[in-house]
């Protein structure tokens, strides 16, 4: 069998089966569409949040942005930030929001600053953040099907549409849910099975993250010898290499752990679990299986990357002849990932620091994952195995995030705001509605990307801290805490993140249009744009409890409201 | 224990997780900010193994550290939910 039918044949059997759960768990109530009915294991719905969280960006393009682009110790901030976050969710949001026990993240933050204008300030909030996010999910399936099923984009696309359309619709929650589950244990295997060959082949140890601390044949470690391999071409050093500055770096670390937390698609994963006890529990389990990839992938960085340097360049000062060079290298110069230009004309690949003379002059992030079974000379079931895997992972992100999107529509919008007066059967139907409409509109976004899709999804992340996160911490925290405020600070934190991307990198990402150009100079304390949500943060925290200051004290029903969900057992007076 | 108003056991019940969120919260921060970024420098200089130390925070460790703290945190909690007879019924 080709590599091409193997990889259809595991790819379909993977369908097949998301479709077969599909069918089983459709959803015949709102309170299943939303929530699931409430009745998921923690360590299932922990499961499902993985599949949820782990996007197509972290399946196929995180190894090579920590072993590529951040040059090792300064990818640290996404294995950092986008774990870390968890800790909040668990402590902070989570279990408090479970206890409140409705649909929607707006919904809480209309009811408890008792304001129609908080929930639709939140649902745009939502809609922004979510709509960045899943238009490179959609991306990511289509890349994924053109490069390993050799459809052109839009057939791939349009097929996955076809199949979240089909569970999302048909089930919402409750089907994203069993079929998320299924696309997590897809994804982990199609992840970690290579990782551990390419650990057995490099350091003879089979846990990869172990075999990332560990010796190479010729007895040297494994960081040690990349770190003096880089050294020699130029490179900084892989272990200690800072992304821009220690301020930088924690100011983005910190972003994407207040942006996790806040985030809408992940924190209504822990509305369908049974008690408060269960959702805290449920956000450790989360992290473990998120953790498995989390903590495999700068191995997969480090040791993807040794490969290639030693693949070029076999010992110092010989370099890899154009001719001879392997197969897999071949294959995919052809897909535009790699690409080498012999500027000096002697035959010979020399990759270097110096773009000068440097000869590799293509080398994109995915690489790292993507070629990695090749690499390794695994078997074809084993490639086959990571491209229904990269689509485990998009699909099942792109449908948690549709499912926020249609559910603020459908519930937050329609029943909660413009017609309160709507059945449950109509609000289901409504529901399902707002779903097709979701998909299609994702797709629609997939097949005509507007210019800016390629840098948002790191935008949503400093969305969702400036603007979600601090109303639901400072609501459950605080029973000060006014309307007014909240309102105004979430559209403060909003717009002083959006300001500060935009004059960087252009208004809506158009080429041109910033104000100030994109450079570490003009960067406020050196802090890049995607590391913004903090300060975001710190504003709207500002904004909010300066204005509650000077306006009316929350009723009394909101301020038993917020005693209510503090606890696990309701006192009874609401 | 005597028994005890419910709003006053509801009043410890918040403050003793408050203290918690604060205590667990703070190895949070030490251990990503604090040893993954702000000190990453000087804890390199030691070695685990093939890691640098401050590296293998950064990169393994802080992971590790958040696991442990979520779960610690579950259990706490549910030990105090008991203690104070502030546990749900089972659903």
């Amino acid at each position: 069998m080709t590599l091409t039918e193997t990889t259809y044949w595991v790819v379909g059997a993977s369908f097949a089966l998301y479709i077969l759960i599909a069918i089983r768990s459709r959803a015949g109530t709102t309170q299943e569409f939303y929530v699931a009915g409430k009745g998921i294991h923690p360590v299932a719905n922990g499961m499902a949040t993985a599949a949820d969280w782990m996007s197509a960006a972290s399946f196929i393009s995180m190894a090579g942005l920590i072993g590529l682009s951040y040059n090792g110790y300064g990818g640290s901030v996404f294995l950092m930030g986008w774990t870390g976050g968890y800790v909040l969710l668990a402590m902070l949001i989570a279990p408090y929001l479970r206890k409140y026990g409705k649909f929607t993240v707006p919904e809480f933050i209309g009811d408890r600053y008792y304001s129609d204008t908080a929930r639709v300030v939140a649902v745009v909030c939502l809609i922004i953040c979510s709509v960045t996010y899943v238009i490179g999910q959609m991306k990511g399936i289509g890349v994924a099907f053109s490069r390993f099923l050799e459809t052109d984009y839009e057939t791939g696309l349009f097929s996955g549409m076809v199949i979240v359309f089909f569970y999302a619709v048909l089930g919402g929650m409750k089907g994203i849910t069993y079929t998320q589950i299924a696309q997590f244990c897809v994804l982990i295997f199609a992840y970690t099975v290579p990782a551990i060959f390419i650990s057995l082949q490099l350091t003879g140890q089979p846990i990869p993250q172990l075999g990332l601390g560990s010796t190479l044949a010729d007895g040297t470690y494994l960081l040690q010898k990349l770190d003096q391999t880089l050294l020699d071409l130029g490179f900084q050093e892989y272990t200690t290499s800072v992304r821009g500055s220690t301020l930088n770096m924690a100011a983005f670390t910190a972003s994407l752990m207040i942006g996790t937390a806040g985030l809408p698609h992940v924190i209504i994963r822990f509305f369908t679990v049974p008690t408060v006890s269960a959702a805290r529990t449920s956000a450790g389990w989360a992290l473990v299986f998120i953790a498995i990839l989390y903590t495999t992938a700068p191995a997969v960085a480090a040791m993807a990357r040794l490969n290639i340097l030693q693949t070029l360049q076999p010992e110092p000062g010989q370099h890899l002849a154009i001719e001879e060079r392997p197969e897999w290298f071949r294959n995919w110069e052809r897909t535009g990932l790699l690409g080498i230009e012999d500027k000096n004309r002697d035959g010979l690949i020399q990759y270097s620091a110096d773009p000068e003379t440097n000869e590799l002059v293509k080398l994109d992030n995915d690489i790292l994952v993507l070629a990695n079974p090749e690499i390794a000379k695994l078997p074809h079931w084993v490639i086959a195995l990571v491209a229904a895997g990269g689509l485990a992972a998009a699909l099942s992100t792109a449908a948690g995030l549709l499912l926020a999107i249609s559910s603020a529509i459908s519930h937050d919008l329609m029943k909660r705001t413009w017609m309160p007066d709507i059945s449950e059967r109509q609000e289901l139907m409504a529901s399902r509605l707002a779903m097709a409409a979701a998909v299609l509109g994702a797709g629609y976004l997939g097949l005509n990307p507007p210019g800016f899709a390629a840098g948002t999804v790191a935008l949503a992340f400093g969305l969702a801290a400036s603007s979600l996160f601090p109303a639901l911490f400072l609501g459950i925290f605080s029973k000060r805490v006014t309307r007014e405020g909240a309102v105004l600070g979430m559209l403060a934190g909003l717009g002083v993140t959006l300001t500060y991307v935009f004059q960087h990198k252009g208004i809506m990402f158009i080429p041109g249009t910033q104000f100030l150009g994109d450079l570490p100079p003009n960067w406020f304390f050196g802090i890049e744009p995607n590391a913004f949500g903090v300060v975001g943060a710190l504003v709207n925290f500002a904004v909010t409890l300066g204005v509650t200051r000077i306006t009316q004290p929350p009723p009394v029903e909101v301020q038993q409201l917020v005693e209510e969900i503090r606890v696990p057992v309701s006192s009874g007076h609401l | 224990m005597q028994p005890e108003n419910p709003e006053v056991l509801r009043e410890i019940y918040w403050r003793e997780n408050r203290r918690w969120m604060l205590i667990l919260g703070a190895i949070w921060f030490l251990v990503s900010l604090g040893c993954g970024v702000l000190w990453v420098e000087p804890l390199n200089q030691f070695q685990l193994g093939g890691f640098k130390l401050g590296f293998w925070f950064a990169q393994q460790g802080a992971i590790y550290v958040f696991i442990l703290l979520i779960f610690v945190y579950a259990r706490l909690m549910a030990r105090l939910e008991k203690r104070l007879g502030l546990e749900e019924p089972e659903a």
